[in-house]
């Protein structure tokens, strides 16, 4: 998987990891995947019912020594 | 252009007067709708509604209709931050009254409120600690200088300090049985005070700390005068689950009976075991009890069960009358309810449930995270 672009929000709380990952994927183009870190649990399950919401596509998530890793595709 | 209303913040000491007094407030949670869903801020006046923060990244405009204009506003989220991002935008757009609840659904779920129950005959007072926004009810009985405090919550220096300001020492910590739904802090305030921790034998097979056995046919002594705290065992939420009768006035049931509902049976994973000794408890023993003690639990599930400035306490005659889960004639109709459609398990409680033997040592943030939501010990709880 070809990543396009990385957003960082570590050490960022809400809204920001959701805030900073919404202006980047405004710059994508179709087909692009953005891979977004973020160091706040309590946004895991705000950013899937984020992405769903958008109607792009969350191909992945996963987690690594307190490191959320969100992978979305522009659609 | 509006001009800009400035933004207030709300704390959760704030928040729980607002609820006790019956006042009107408007809340705007902006969590995730599995969250709201989960667990939320209720009150007889409080009418909320739930949109998403990330649905209002590009501004509120869209919402506005959906709140009204001259009510007090309060935007809620997880932690804060959420809040005071969707507030800022409401008050900037020109309205006013607005507020976000400092700490969010945290502060929310950790908040005790000390509410006076009654005096005892001999001097001294019993109080209730209502921690509303989990449903959980802590007790102390101050007494010449000396306090015993009873289902403590996590958050022991509230109590401590509660203590001090009444001149008291705790004395004695006791848990009616091992919690499933929060973390204890009866034991961290039994070594901070030099107090005695007690628990019943029957749920400390696997604890890994000493503690005084909470049995019955002792009575446990809160300063000079004679408050009796009596041990009734009374199975059936855990099999150590055990009752205790303040001043001859009170009934502190734990998780057996409750104002609206009673105990469920499951959450030590053992409920068809149960059944039986959680029926007898109630249909048997408590019967065999003075009808005109005051029932005091260690938990509420609705808001309904609030009484008069929070108290959350009845009479165990009336309870007779009307709590439904003490009118269940049928033995076979009792065990399907108790049994059959329960609430979901309190968020992460076989890991509350080991914190509590002493065999898992949480952060602080991390009993914080295991805490969240409501507390689901009540049968009726949906």
């Amino acid at each position: 998987m070809q990543v396009d672009l990385v957003i960082d929000t570590k050490g960022l709380a809400c809204p920001m990891p959701i805030v900073k990952a919404k202006k980047a994927l405004d710059g994508l183009t179709t087909n692009q995947i953005m891979e977004v870190q973020s160091t706040d649990k309590g946004s895991v399950n705000d950013f899937q019912a984020w992405v769903k919401q958008t109607k792009h596509e969350l191909i992945k998530y996963e987690e690594e020594n307190g490191i959320y890793k969100f992978f979305v595709k522009k659609v | 252009m509006e001009a800009t209303n400035a933004l207030s913040v709300m704390t959760a000491a704030e928040l729980t007067r607002l609820v006790l007094a019956k006042e009107e407030l408007f809340i705007l949670d902006v969590r995730n709708e599995s969250d709201f869903k989960d667990w939320k801020i209720e009150g007889e006046r409080i009418d909320v509604i739930n949109i998403p923060y990330f649905e209002l990244l590009d501004g509120v405009d869209p919402v506005l209709d959906q709140i009204p204009d001259g009510k007090k506003i309060l935007v809620v989220c997880a932690k804060e931050g959420s809040s005071k991002f969707v507030a800022e935008q409401i008050a900037q757009a020109g309205r006013g009254n607005v507020h976000y609840l400092e700490g969010g659904m945290k502060s929310w779920s950790e908040h005790l409120e000390p509410v006076k129950i009654g005096d005892l005959k001999n001097g001294g007072s019993l109080y209730q600690f209502v921690r509303i926004g989990k449903g959980c009810l802590s007790y102390m009985v101050v007494s010449d200088g000396e306090a015993a405090v009873v289902d403590t919550a996590r958050m022991a220096d509230v109590v401590e300090e509660f203590a001090k300001s009444h001149g008291a020492t705790i004395k004695h910590t006791l848990d009616t049985h091992l919690h499933a739904d929060h973390i204890s802090g009866g034991r961290k305030l039994a070594e901070k005070t030099g107090g005695t921790y007690w628990l019943p034998p029957k749920d400390a097979d696997e604890v890994t700390f000493s503690y005084d056995k909470l049995e019955e046919g002792q009575d446990i002594i809160v300063g000079n005068t004679t408050i009796r705290i009596e041990p009734v065992y009374s199975p059936g939420h855990t099999i150590g689950s055990t009752s205790l009768i303040v001043d001859e006035q009170f009934l502190l049931t734990g998780d057996i009976l409750f104002i609206e509902s009673i105990g469920r049976p499951d959450l030590a994973g053992k409920a068809e075991d149960w059944i039986d000794d959680l029926r007898e408890t109630l249909y048997n023993r408590y019967r065999g009890l003075t009808q005109d003690l005051i029932v005091l639990p260690a938990h509420f599930g609705k808001i309904s069960e609030l009484g008069e400035g929070g108290k959350v306490m009845a009479k165990l005659s009336e309870l007779y009358d009307k709590n439904p889960g003490l009118n269940i004639q049928e033995e076979a109709a009792f065990r399907r309810i108790v049994t059959e459609n329960l609430p979901p398990q309190p968020n992460a409680y076989q890991e509350i449930r080991q914190t509590n033997m002493g065999k898992m040592t949480p952060s602080e943030e991390e009993q914080r995270e295991m805490e969240i939501g409501p507390n689901r010990c009540a049968v009726h709880d949906k």
